[in-house]
């Protein structure tokens, strides 16, 4: 099932599409990153699957429907959204914002009770983050509040995750581990999409690549038939150059930026 | 009920707890069962507050003739000066601040989570100006207190709804939007009463618009209770069932309507409550400043965020509060200090010291 987009278009103003004729696929347990520059559209896409954005032609089905005949809470129940970053202005704790998560399963005056936040819980426990469950959430670290929101969207119960720059501000370090961490959802049958800026994580932790260029699919594949020197070169218009390291053993595709002498 | 156990997560459990690995702040704090003992403490001090302030004022009425005077009930008047005293003066003037101040407190929290600013105070839709304007010109066309009490609360309600039009036919963001044309309604309504007071009449209107607007309680009837009562209840009512969802709203748009929130609607109904129970409030009281804005950060600070805990606790700190206000006010001089003056005395240096100590997260 997962996520299926054809023939997506979009324009804000009626005169310039921002996506112009976009198709796609994503499926159960893939892992699909999405590639391009700034303000290429990749955040008015994610919209568009979230099912905030009406397209103005094409459509996007979600789990086999189309998500503008969905209601908020069966959306909700198909797709999970991560933000870049959650700077909450109260300082909630950290059951306190996993467990807004399920929000969606509740009826309209229902107010989460013991059930949900040992759910919620139990998630926080997979994730090794438990013992953080009562802290503030402004008091934990970004590595931390990232998966504090990768916890969120689990207990949501979509099989869906869109992640919007899950790494965009973590350090080096954060960032291995929040990318190995989402890197097994797919293989738990979540289907994962989720927008980068950095190459080397869409050519070392996805299955599927979609670039994304003027608003349209430059390529769309593996890793290996998306990101090829090339198709970098012209997606960031600065000479790109992609080697296998290797590391005891293991070779790890990278991508290095480069001056044209 | 859902299956608790996770299964899909097995693959991605941290080896060791991701607190060392994120090289996390240490600290933890303790669990949900904290909070029963505070809210009961929060409880007593409501009850004592209650009671007591039936004894004090300048007619002395002992604790054990309070309870013989309470028991015989309201409609069984002896014609006893004492009776008088606690059924037709004190009884209608607590009841009034209990509901005010929960009232203000109540909406408070609920206009500060939803515009996801700890500094929105209820006035900020333009709701306690535009009901200011409505009192202050009824007292300039004379025309009675229950006039003043309905110009004050349709006038509040109007400047709401100038708002929220405004905001919809801005371009800007929703929440942005609301928050300017608010400022810009609630402008627009103090210059309106500005100007009601520069042609007031100076030996009678003029006192008595300016005493109005600083807030008082002190010639509220039962008739006025009853007033208060029904909006005010009307409109908390709403608040508490939703509290849970108001958490969502202090998150981003995005995020909430993701968890299956409809943020337009909850956000309609949150306003619509908050401005009903700050309207019924400024009807009866006049403007007190300060209570919508103060006590939510008190109770955050000893409740913590969560809205289910937030909602009962701004009810009953912010009664308890102007209770407390109230006796003060009625004590300390022979003539009474008005009640907007005396909360913000309380509120701005309390307010400064949170601002300076970044109080909100001490003590959790």
């Amino acid at each position: 099932m997962g996520v299926k987009v054809e023939h997506l278009r979009f324009s804000y103003d009626e005169k310039v599409n921002v996506l112009k004729d976009i198709s796609f696929r994503a499926d159960s347990g893939d892992v699909l990153a999405v590639l391009g520059p700034n303000g290429v559209g990749k955040s008015t896409l994610f919209q568009c699957l979230l099912g905030f954005l009406r397209p103005s032609e094409g459509t996007v089905e979600l789990e086999g429907r189309d998500v503008q005949h969905m209601t908020n809470s069966e959306r909700a129940k198909a797709i999970a959204y991560i933000p870049q970053s959650a700077a909450p202005v109260f300082n909630y704790t950290v059951l306190d914002i996993v467990t807004m998560g399920m929000t969606g399963q509740m009826r309209m005056f229902e107010s989460p009770g013991p059930e949900h936040r040992e759910r919620a819980m139990e998630t926080l426990r997979s994730l090794g983050m438990d013992h953080l469950a009562h802290r503030g959430c402004n008091q934990i670290s970004g590595g931390e509040r990232q998966l504090m929101l990768l916890a969120r969207a689990l207990v949501q119960d979509a099989k869906i995750l869109l992640m919007d720059e899950p790494t965009a501000n973590l350090d080096y370090g954060n960032s291995y581990r929040v990318m190995e961490r989402i890197c097994t959802l797919g293989s738990r049958g979540f289907t994962v999409i989720f927008s980068s800026h950095e190459p080397g994580h869409a050519l070392r932790y996805a299955d599927r690549v979609l670039a994304l260029l003027d608003g349209t699919v430059l390529a769309e594949g593996t890793p290996a038939e998306v990101l090829t020197e090339e198709a970098l070169t012209r997606l960031y218009g600065i000479p790109v150059a992609v080697r296998e390291v290797d590391v005891n053993g293991t070779g790890f595709p990278v991508s290095v930026p480069y001056r044209d002498e | 009920m859902q299956d608790t156990r996770s299964p899909d997560l097995d693959g991605i459990r941290a080896e060791e707890p991701a607190g060392r690995r994120f090289g996390s702040i240490s600290g933890d704090v303790s669990g949900e069962g904290r909070y029963a003992l505070r809210f009961l403490i929060l409880i007593i001090l409501f009850v004592l507050v209650f009671f007591g302030s039936f004894v004090l004022g300048r007619y002395s009425v002992s604790v054990s003739e309070l309870f013989r005077i309470l028991s015989k009930g309201p409609f069984l008047h002896s014609g006893d000066i004492q009776d008088a005293v606690v059924w037709n003066i004190r009884m209608p003037r607590i009841l009034c601040a209990m509901l005010v101040g929960a009232a203000l407190s109540t909406a408070g929290a609920s206009y500060q989570g939803m515009f996801r600013n700890p500094m929105v105070s209820p006035d900020l839709l333009g709701a306690s100006t535009g009901a200011g304007f409505g009192a202050a010109m009824a007292i300039l066309l004379s025309l009675g207190y229950v006039g003043i009490m309905v110009c004050a609360f349709s006038f509040g309600l109007l400047a709401v709804f100038l708002a929220y039009m405004v905001s919809r036919m801005s371009r800007l963001e929703s929440t942005l939007s609301m928050v300017l044309s608010g400022v810009m309604i609630s402008s627009l309504f103090s210059a309106c009463t500005s100007f009601v007071k520069l042609v007031a009449d100076t030996e009678d209107q003029l006192p008595a618009i300016t005493y109005w607007l600083m807030g008082s309680l002190t010639s509220v009837k039962n008739v006025d209770a009853i007033f208060a009562f029904v909006p005010i209840i009307i409109g908390l009512i709403p608040i508490l069932l939703l509290r849970w969802r108001i958490n969502l709203l202090t998150v981003s748009e995005a995020e909430a309507k993701a968890m299956g929130l409809n943020t337009e609607q909850l956000r309609l109904i949150v306003i619509i409550c908050a401005t009903l129970i700050t309207s019924a409030s400024v009807a009866v009281s006049g403007m007190i400043g300060w209570v919508g804005l103060v006590i939510p950060h008190f109770c955050r600070l000893i409740y913590g965020y969560d809205y289910r805990r937030l909602v009962p606790a701004s009810i009953l700190m912010g009664a308890t509060f102007l209770m407390i206000v109230d006796d003060v006010s009625r004590c300390i001089t022979t003539s009474e200090i008005p009640l907007g003056i005396l909360t913000s005395f309380i509120g701005a240096p309390v307010f400064i010291y949170l601002i300076l100590t970044g109080g909100e997260d001490r003590g959790r």
